[in-house]
């Protein structure tokens, strides 16, 4: 089986077409169509700012379910992401300003710097585990951050490059509700060849890595392989993202891709729940937000304004309480949160959790 | 022979904070990622006792690095001991959420102005020239001397001291350490002490030297390498990986290219994990426990 029953539903698999559904329950079906609803009327209900929040949170989750792939399932520790991320935009930059590339040309080329890139990453992990790795895809991330501030500043685009809205088809992507759309369709994209990557052969592979590499070669898994298509595969995703990324912010700079960056993608899927794509989506959601809120909180509190000043100082430091609070108190993250919520109405009025199921 | 006297100095630089990273590892296999920021904060503590003690300088100095002792040991009792036993992801991500924690929390202490605890203190910073014409400031000299006297100290103690023996008691097996009556957690809290201790002198001398701002941090960083390069676990090798890597940093700034400083570490890092993952001096079974 290659993946749970819905739980606590009544539902059964009766033959082997119902194994390869995506969506299994009524109640699955009328929600997600729900929420597909919600998504394609929102651009139209609310002001430009939310939309552009809403088009951040599916840039963020791109990004986040392509780590997700690689640390939460393939057990992989990576601390480059950043530099993956700079890397898709840089090459989209480099191709647009210097050989006017089109959008078709650069998007490619992207997917494929960062596929290359990922083999580099990957070839670590061939070797090294854990701490190690982290520490080893890190340092790649400072050489990948020096390589592109080295080429803005030798051909003096020393503030950043700057790429026009890509044109697909004759028209110019450039109004923010079209990139709600072209995103949102990027996010579903992702989101579906994640979950076929999971409850197929090499997702399986790379949960059976993630539990004991040992068991795994045992099993007849080629963990060389299998590690490096997870890192290639993540890679190509997030630099893609990375290029989506220039063209939708106009601009390319290296000082956006700093250590920070990192960090918060490792956050996403931390607070959203490693191993569950559901946390990475809502990892994204949470993160992405999580400035805004922070400073909607201090406008509203009274005495707070003398922090005005500061805010990114208060961000830092309260992302940083955050992080830790989930890292101590709720190691499922999101994910854990809403599986207890789920079961405890699912099952209510009883307590008891469903045999295998996760409390 | 400026050149040999720049190297120096940077590779005490590094070593003194290396030994940070050394000794945490060695002792309870956790990589804080937090080193940079906890020696940012050592300096800030200086910032902040400078002003409190405006009458004795040295004293201000001595209870900054005092202050630096406890908060390392009050980050293992209150934060990291609740990731002992977790994944080693966790524990290291902890760190990186702490890190930034602190920064945010310097930042909206002591804003994001320059800091020149030197003048603070009323302290001046002669030059020495030394024989063959090379110069040194009088705080990169103490800096270089404190590595001496803190590796030299550590040695002895680690080797001698009955805690010290205790702490490398619990570095090689916990679980036979905690049986034979050895308490774990004082031991650990104690290499987070000493690791902030070190940390934070090395960042006061530093911003004696030179001024503080948060850029500190990015210093605690490129020490990493130096820890790494010289086997995580290991004292002596931290001390030769700061040679190394502060040694290879000089030498491109003054024959290649000054842009690439931030990088070389990360370079030689990286040469290092593909010859020999573990360092020069690590052990090499660390691999696979990790």
């Amino acid at each position: 089986m290659s993946k749970p029953l819905p739980s606590a539903s009544g539902h059964f698999r009766r033959s082997y077409a119902d194994e390869f559904r995506l969506i299994e329950t009524r109640l699955a079906k009328t929600s997600a169509a729900a929420f597909a609803l919600v998504l394609l009327v929102f651009p139209f209900a609310v002001s430009p700012f939310y939309v552009d929040l809403a088009t951040q949170v599916f840039l963020a989750a791109i990004g986040a379910l392509a780590l997700m792939l690689l640390t939460g399932i393939a057990g992989q520790i990576s601390l480059g992401h950043a530099g993956l991320l700079a890397a898709g935009a840089f090459t989209t930059g480099i191709l647009y300003k210097e050989f006017g590339a089109p959008f078709w040309v650069t998007l490619p080329s992207a997917a494929l710097a960062g596929a290359l890139l990922g083999v580099v990453f990957g070839l670590p992990s061939l070797r090294l585990r854990g701490l190690y790795l982290a520490v080893s895809t890190l340092a790649l991330h400072f050489l990948v951050v020096y390589l592109g501030g080295e080429y803005e500043t030798r051909r003096g685009f020393s503030t950043g490059i700057l790429v026009d809205p890509p044109v697909v088809f004759g028209y110019e992507i450039y109004a923010p509700r079209v990139w709600y759309f072209v995103l949102l369709a990027a996010a579903a994209l992702t989101l579906l060849i994640c979950i076929n990557l999971m409850r197929s052969r090499s997702g399986r592979a790379w949960r059976a890595i993630h539990s004991n590499e040992t068991v795994a070669e045992a099993l007849g898994i080629g963990i060389a392989r299998y590690k490096l298509l997870a890192f290639v595969i993540t890679s190509a995703i997030t630099a893609m993202a990375g290029a989506l990324f220039a063209y939708y912010r106009g601009f390319v700079s290296i000082e956006a891709f700093s250590l920070y960056l990192t960090i918060q993608y490792v956050a996403m899927i931390i607070i959203g729940g490693m191993g569950s794509l559901l946390g990475a989506l809502l990892g994204a959601l949470f993160v992405t937000l999580f400035p805004y809120v922070i400073e909607g909180a201090m406008a509203a509190l009274p005495g707070a304004d003398r922090l005005a000043g500061s805010v990114f100082a208060v961000n830092y430091a309260a992302f940083g309480i955050v992080m830790i609070l989930f890292l101590v108190f709720e190691p499922q993250g999101l994910v854990g949160i809403w599986r207890r919520v789920r079961n405890y109405f699912l099952l209510w009025p009883f307590r008891q959790t469903a045999l295998g199921e996760r409390p | 022979m400026q050149l040999a006297v720049n190297i120096l100095v940077l590779a005490a630089i590094y070593a003194l904070i290396a030994c940070g990273y050394v000794l945490i590892y060695r002792v309870s296999r956790v990589l804080n990622l937090a080193h940079g920021e906890l020696m940012m904060l050592g300096a800030y503590m200086l910032v902040a006792t400078a002003s409190a003690f405006s009458m004795s300088p040295v004293m201000a100095v001595v209870i900054a690095a005092l202050m630096s002792l406890a908060v390392g040991g009050m980050v293992y009792l209150f934060l990291m001991r609740r990731m002992t036993g977790e994944m080693v992801l966790a524990a290291v991500l902890t760190t990186v959420a702490l890190g930034i924690l602190i920064r945010g929390a310097v930042i909206l202490i002591w804003s994001a102005q320059q800091y020149h605890p030197r003048a603070m203190l009323g302290w001046g910073n002669p030059v020495i020239t030394l024989p063959g014409d090379a110069r040194i400031s009088l705080y990169a000299a103490l800096l270089i001397m404190a590595t001496v006297v803190v590796y030299g100290g550590l040695f002895l103690f680690l080797r001698f001291g009955r805690w010290g023996m205790r702490m490398r008691a619990a570095g090689q097996d916990p679980l036979l350490a905690a049986q034979r009556g050895i308490n774990l957690h004082a031991v650990f809290a104690l290499a987070w002490g000493l690791s902030t201790f070190t940390g934070a002198l090395a960042g006061i001398l530093i911003a004696l030297d030179s001024g503080l701002d948060s850029t500190m941090v990015m210093i605690g960083l490129k020490a990493f390498p130096a820890a790494l390069v010289g086997g995580l676990d290991s004292l002596a090798g931290a001390l030769l990986g700061a040679l190394i890597i502060a040694a290879a940093e000089v030498g491109v700034i003054r024959f290649i290219d000054p842009l690439l400083a931030d990088v070389v570490p990360f370079i030689v890092l990286i040469a290092m994990l593909v010859i020999r993952p573990w360092g020069l001096f690590g052990t090499r079974e660390e691999l696979d426990r990790v």
